[in-house]
């Protein structure tokens, strides 16, 4: 009798040390991880260096209508009449006739300034962010339109299923205080 | 005309381009306006704030906190059940199934292999407080916390007994689910748990074809049998089966002392009651021992022949990895297996990054997969070996209990005891 006790003292005495190493590792574990990740929360956002205009940012997003937008830095932008990002390379006029147009949703609505000077904008709920207009702005252009994961709007997904599909790895993980990567300022 | 002198402007700015490559992306430098034009100004929305995940992080806490009152004080199946619908409305359908503490697995390993990311503080809190709460009531998380457990618990109606040997085995799959989750996190790969998650798709009303597909028949699977994805599957139950085995307080079918009526002995659809054993005889202790003593020395041989299994599946492995993928289709390209490109071996081209670069990245990677996997592989097979230990121990057990680790703390088998009956009554008398 008295051994089965001293059985199952010691079965309880293990039991108990375990439980306190567990729990002990759990809050140190979890300790070191917190302190470890106290720089802050991270956002996805698109490196337009490495963006490839591949058009999967218009489809991949787990939103119907993507997060990702194309942003227009002005103080990048020639002003160029002849837009390589808002006309059809070959196009059957060179007026703003929607047959003209890059854009397939006519997102980027352009205004006349000076002569020969025209502002590019981007009516930015049009924009599907496919990424022509970026594509044809980088060959011919300044640069001055590229894509950018607006933050209004993404979910900010545990894995943005974007950035799986990205061909070039131009998504990245950025701090949330610092959430975009801007043209000119990198 | 127009179209020719159009491209006559397009030779001139491919000239300008040779030109830019030179002196940068400014091909046509912004202009000096006279008219007194205002440039506009680019306005960028800041990130979401998490205020969100915060009451998310309450919830959970209030949550378990209610099932532990509704577990050991009230004994209330239905309680439970409510419960479960909540959280199936609250973290499964109102926050679509994300954050979610099995998935947090990744964030957290990730951010102790890959020192430039950070797992929300609130990420972490889902990952550690279940555990918590485990260490100290069981595994009431489980109960009706997680929103995947709490879908699948509510459709079980008709529920089918699987032999034990059987539901043990079908585990095993569960520790490879996390070898592999934890592996492909800390190679910084894919975050699997959340790709593949079951009923995500559900919570979403929609998604990725397939896995509303796979989704679909989970569900359909957990009518017959309990909790599949939970028992099976679930990486995260792994680790709170652990916990629960040293928890501080346990369910108990009874709420007094077990009389073996037997009348709960099928009451638990997850297999999860322990029969009181009997004394086993002189032969079959015999037997018993020796089959100790095989299974003592099989630990070792499944180690071995588990690590050497990931080691072999390691390549493959390692093509989850976007690096290793990438440096396999420029080898396929270069020599000449392949006469297409695509767009990431295009865009790989264009980076001025050279491919011996590329492929010593790659390697570098590979060697980390041999590891990893090598080291995934040995912890299953360690689990076997556990298991088929513990499967030839003689447990003392005088009475009918839940069983330590399998319990979802669920309350069905409550109602089947006499004694429970017999309480509720005088409870129903006081009144
Ligand atoms: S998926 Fe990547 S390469 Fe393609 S458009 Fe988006 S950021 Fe650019
Ligand atoms: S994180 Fe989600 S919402 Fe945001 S861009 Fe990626 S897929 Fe879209
Ligand atoms: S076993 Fe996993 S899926 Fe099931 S309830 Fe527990 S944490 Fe959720
Ligand atoms: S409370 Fe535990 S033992 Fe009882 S039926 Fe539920 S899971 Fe089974």
């Amino acid at each position: 009798m008295a051994d089965k006790d001293k059985n199952v003292s010691r079965r309880n005495f293990l039991r108990e040390g375990v439980w306190g190493a567990l729990l002990g590792g759990v809050g140190i574990g979890g300790g070191v991880v917190a302190v470890k990740s106290a720089k802050g929360d991270t956002v996805w956002q698109i490196d337009p260096d490495k963006c490839t205009q591949c058009g999967n940012c218009a489809t991949y997003c787990v939103l119907e209508e993507s997060a990702v937008k194309c942003v227009h830095a002005h103080e990048l932008c020639g002003y160029c009449d002849l837009c390589t990002g808002y006309l059809e390379p070959e196009p059957p006029g060179l007026d703003t006739g929607a047959e003209n147009e890059l854009c397939p949703t006519g997102a980027i609505k352009r205004k006349f300034v000076e002569d020969p000077y025209y502002e590019y904008h981007i009516e930015e709920p049009l924009c599907i962010g496919c990424g022509k207009c970026v594509k044809g702005c980088g060959a011919f252009g300044n640069g001055s339109l590229y894509l950018q994961v607006r933050h209004d709007r993404c979910l900010n997904c545990n894995e943005c299923a974007i950035a799986v599909a990205c061909p070039s790895e131009a998504f990245k993980r950025v701090p949330a205080s610092d959430p975009y990567i801007l043209k000119g300022e990198h | 005309m127009k179209i020719s002198s159009l491209g006559k402007i397009f030779c001139g700015v491919v000239l300008l381009c040779a030109v830019g490559a030179v002196f940068g992306a400014e091909r046509f430098p912004p202009p000096e306006f006279d008219s007194g034009y205002q440039q506009p100004t680019m306005v960028n929305p800041g990130a979401r704030s998490n205020v969100l995940e915060y009451v998310d992080v309450a919830v959970l806490v209030a949550v378990m906190s209610l099932t532990c009152f509704l577990v050991y004080k009230k004994r209330s199946r239905k309680g439970i059940f409510w419960l479960m619908l909540g959280s199936i409305l609250y973290f499964g359908f109102w926050r679509e199934g994300c954050i979610c503490s099995i998935g947090a697995i990744g964030n957290v390993v990730l951010s102790v292999f890959d020192t430039n990311y950070a797992i929300p503080l609130a990420g972490l809190l889902f990952f550690v407080l279940p555990l918590v709460f485990t260490l100290f009531f069981g595994r009431a998380f489980c109960a009706a916390a997680c929103p995947l457990g709490a879908i699948q618990d509510i459709v079980l109606l008709k529920p089918v007994a699987l032999p034990v040997w059987l539901a043990g085995t079908l585990r095993l799959f569960a520790y490879a689910y996390l070898a592999i989750a934890v592996l492909m996190a800390a190679t910084g790969s894919a975050f699997v748990i959340c790709r593949y998650d079951p009923f995500i798709a559900i919570f979403r009303l929609g998604g990725n074809v397939n896995m509303v597909v796979v989704g679909g028949c989970m569900l359909l699977i957990a009518v017959f049998v309990g909790r599949p994805y939970c028992r099976f599957l679930c990486p995260y139950g792994v680790i709170l089966r652990q916990l629960s085995r040293v928890s501080r307080k346990r369910v108990t079918i009874t709420p007094d002392e077990c009389i073996k009526c037997r009348l709960c002995e099928d009451a638990c659809p997850f297999g999860a009651i322990n029969r009181p054993t009997a004394e086993w005889a002189e032969g079959d202790y015999r037997v018993n021992k020796k089959r100790l003593g095989v299974n003592i020395l099989l630990l070792p041989v499944l180690v071995v022949v588990f690590g050497f299994a990931g080691y072999l599946l390691s390549g493959g492995a390692s093509r989850a990895h976007v690096t290793v993928r990438l440096a396999d289709r420029i080898y396929a390209e270069e020599s000449g297996e392949v006469d297409d490109t695509t767009d990431a071996s295009v865009a790989f081209r264009g980076t001025g990054m050279t491919i011996a670069e590329l492929y010593g990245n790659a390697a570098k990677v590979q060697k980390q997969f041999v590891f990893g996997s090598i080291l995934a592989g040995a912890l299953v097979g360690l689990a076997a070996g556990v298991k088929l230990i513990r499967s030839s121990i003689q447990w003392k057990r005088s009475e009918y209990e839940a069983d330590r680790a399998g319990c979802f703390s669920c309350g069905r088998c409550f109602k089947y005891c006499p004694i429970e009956n017999v309480r509720l009554k005088k409870l129903s008398e006081q009144c």
